[in-house]
């Protein structure tokens, strides 16, 4: 008998190619996505090499991080260098023959949700892309990290990547979900309890009824931020759920060969007796509807509690929490739902999804956001926006306020033309409250879209239940 | 990539946790297109004031660590986004080698690519080598890749432990990528296997 494999250890053993004797090993990757600001490089070195990409047909690229979300974004990018970007892509894209979703095309949006729902994505594969969030495609059972350029161009160029076996980490959240606490404040708490180094080094399997319990968009939103846990990557074994929403995609298998992919995928599961290097467990009703506070994903609080003390952390912490409190114009002791807001940022690859558009709907429907605050809403692809569209969601958003946008990274890192200014603060679905991330002197407060929703009402932070 | 092998020179002592990639490249300069020429933003919002000019007090902008070649920081150093453009920064500056607690994972493969050499010791050993490093330009580190020894202008030697196989590519400044299309056959034979075996992938 074998012995018994983590889900981890069964995707790393199928994609061993060569593995030397101390430990660096050959793996093979199945997809490999690319957008446009970490692939120039990595293009250009496959050039200067006589180089060609090795698999095409398993490489995807989509621009998302620069594009304009203005309705009028056909016109172009205004942006000099922005635009030159795009275009390196748009030429690299065709001289290298790999499949391409350029701007205005309706499947076009966030790298790391145009790959699940073109059905890129499947359980069991290796997939990378040159960004951290490439953990959002574990939500399928897939092995997904993000890599530096230089990964990018020796993945371009031999389908491989050289690495080393992570450690195995296993979070397991029991029990139930309370009444509006979604996947976010459960990924939000996750980091809380861990820290943002808590994961470095490990794959993380999140498991437990609460897992179970969610849709795969909110799975997707767990694995998103396992990188903000230090995580090289977040997994969720397939089930009925992974299989049903892959069913039927555009470059799902069909037929027969579907039959054979489940075969497989229904092994693809944690074996009882197997072993992992840490575990940690949440109970999913001490979750609450969670908020961030300063600049560091781990910086999270019930949004009933207060700004900490500084002097309450240990260690680098002390000096850190006082930093961010001063970055974020906050004094310990302030409630949370006292903290005015100037804007609300719905979307990112963390929330840009359609339940993620529902959950804030359904706060929003006959409501109108207080007056004087920016809200916008920029959905994850194309297709999220057509179907809000037709399910009427938009026009809720609009009716409330909301700018409707059209789909890109937008204001979750402020590349394009979407930015906070110095001082202002902002209610965000994104992953990252870093100094500066939404816009040089912005400051990000991290929540779920429904407490986004209920924030661009009352114009604080605000606990969603309060309007349930 | 270029060799590393010995390295002496000034260490900048920079005290924080967390060190995030939006910190140490903020985002406006990830639009270029080209590798080259980040130094000058290197840690842009902590190194210039609002009118662009100079923050005196930011470390790399105090005359002892203008020219400094070694950072030693706090834990988890270079948290958040892949961009490789983090590296490439601290490259462009003149920065080869990093000395903290821990790193973020992406990152710290991403300075292996490069030719920097990012040095993982215990939280005491990196408070000691802070307080050496805040000595300014008199003291000076030298850090030997071959013997993984760092010593000191006094002469205190701290070990450090490296990969084996990462530790080979940095002193004979190899390129991962001709290293494996060496085994390009291993590849193509896992390919027509697969191709049997997961024929949807
Ligand atoms: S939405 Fe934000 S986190 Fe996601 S890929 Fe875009 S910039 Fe990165």
């Amino acid at each position: 008998m074998t012995a018994p494999k983590t889900l981890y250890d069964k995707i790393w053993d199928a994609h061993l190619v060569e593995e030397s004797e101390d430990g660096t090993s050959l793996i093979y990757i199945d997809r490999h996505l690319v957008h446009e600001v970490t692939s120039p490089q990595a293009f250009e070195g496959l050039r200067m090499a006589g180089r060609k990409v090795r698999a095409p047909e398993k490489t995807i690229a989509v621009p998302d991080h620069n594009v304009p979300t203005t309705p009028d974004r056909e016109k172009g990018i205004e942006n000099e260098e922005s635009r030159i970007q795009v275009e390196a892509l748009d030429r690299n894209a065709r001289e290298f023959g790999i499949h391409y979703y350029p701007v205005n095309d309706i499947r076009q949006g966030i790298v790391h949700i145009v790959g699940p729902e073109q059905g890129w994505t499947l359980p069991g594969m290796t997939v990378v892309c040159g960004d951290s969030h490439t953990a959002t495609h574990g939500a399928f059972g897939a092995l997904a990290h993000g890599i530096g350029t230089s990964e990018v161009e020796h993945v371009l160029a031999t389908q491989t990547l050289i690495q080393k076996k992570s450690k195995n980490m296993k979070v397991e959240i029991t029990g139930r979900l309370q009444p509006g606490v979604t996947a976010k404040d459960v990924t939000l708490a996750i980091i809380g309890a861990t820290g943002t180094a808590g994961g470095t080094g490990h794959v993380i399997e999140y498991c437990g009824d609460v897992i179970r319990d969610l849709s795969m968009e909110g799975r997707m939103t767990v694995c998103n931020m396992a990188i903000e846990g230090g995580a090289r990557a977040g997994l969720i074994a397939p089930d009925e759920k992974t299989f049903e929403y892959i069913k039927g995609r555009p470059h799902a298998p069909k037929g027969a060969q579907w039959e054979a992919a489940m075969a497989w995928w229904q092994t693809l599961f944690t074996d009882e007796d197997a072993e992992f290097d840490k575990v940690v467990t949440l109970k999913g009703e001490d979750i609450a509807p969670v908020v961030t506070w300063g600049t560091s994903p781990e910086d999270v609080l019930p949004i009933t509690a207060e700004v900490p003390d500084p002097e309450s952390f240990e260690g680098g912490k002390v000096d850190a929490a006082r930093r961010a409190l001063e970055y974020m114009g906050l004094k310990p002791g302030q409630k949370l739902t006292d903290i005015e807001i100037d804007t609300v940022f719905i979307g990112s690859c963390t929330n840009g999804r359609i339940e993620d558009l529902r959950a804030a709907a359904e706060i929003l429907k006959g409501k109108k956001i207080k007056e004087g605050i920016r809200a916008m809403v920029v959905p994850g692809s194309g297709l999220v926006r057509a179907q809000a569209e037709e399910e009427g969601l938009a026009q809720i958003f609009i009716d409330a306020g909301f700018e409707w946008r059209l789909a890109g990274c937008s204001m979750c890192l402020a590349m394009n033309p979407d930015q906070l200014s110095p001082g202002e603060r902002c209610a965000a679905t994104s992953n990252r409250n870093f100094e500066g991330r939404q816009g040089k002197g912005g400051r990000t407060h991290l929540m779920s879209p429904a407490m986004a929703a209920a924030a661009a009402i009352t114009g604080r932070l605000t606990d969603v239940r309060e309007l349930m | 990539m270029e060799k590393f092998t010995t390295l002496t020179g000034v260490a900048a002592p920079l005290p924080l946790i967390n060190v995030d990639t939006d910190m140490i490249i903020p985002k406006q300069f990830l639009k270029t297109i080209k590798r080259s020429g980040l130094g000058k933003n290197l840690f842009d919002e902590m190194r210039y004031l609002e009118d662009g000019s100079e923050n005196p007090d930011f470390v790399l902008n105090k005359p002892a660590y203008r020219n400094a070649e070694i950072l030693i920081a706090g834990e988890n150093f270079g948290c958040g986004s892949s961009r490789e453009h983090a590296p490439w920064a601290l490259l462009d500056f003149g920065i080869r080698c990093i000395i903290a607690p821990s790193f973020a994972d992406i990152f710290y493969n991403n300075c292996f690519k490069n030719g920097i050499l990012p040095i993982v010791l215990p939280q005491e050993q990196v408070d000691e080598l802070m307080r050496e490093a805040e000595k300014g330009e008199n003291a000076r580190m030298t850090v030997d890749l071959e013997n993984q020894e760092i010593t000191t202008s006094e002469g205190k030697t701290f070990r450090f432990e490296i990969d084996s196989f990462k530790k080979h590519c940095l002193l004979e400044g190899l390129d991962d990528i001709a290293l494996t299309m060496a085994r390009i056959d291993s590849i193509a034979e896992y390919e027509r296997k697969m191709a049997l075996e997961r024929p949807w992938v």
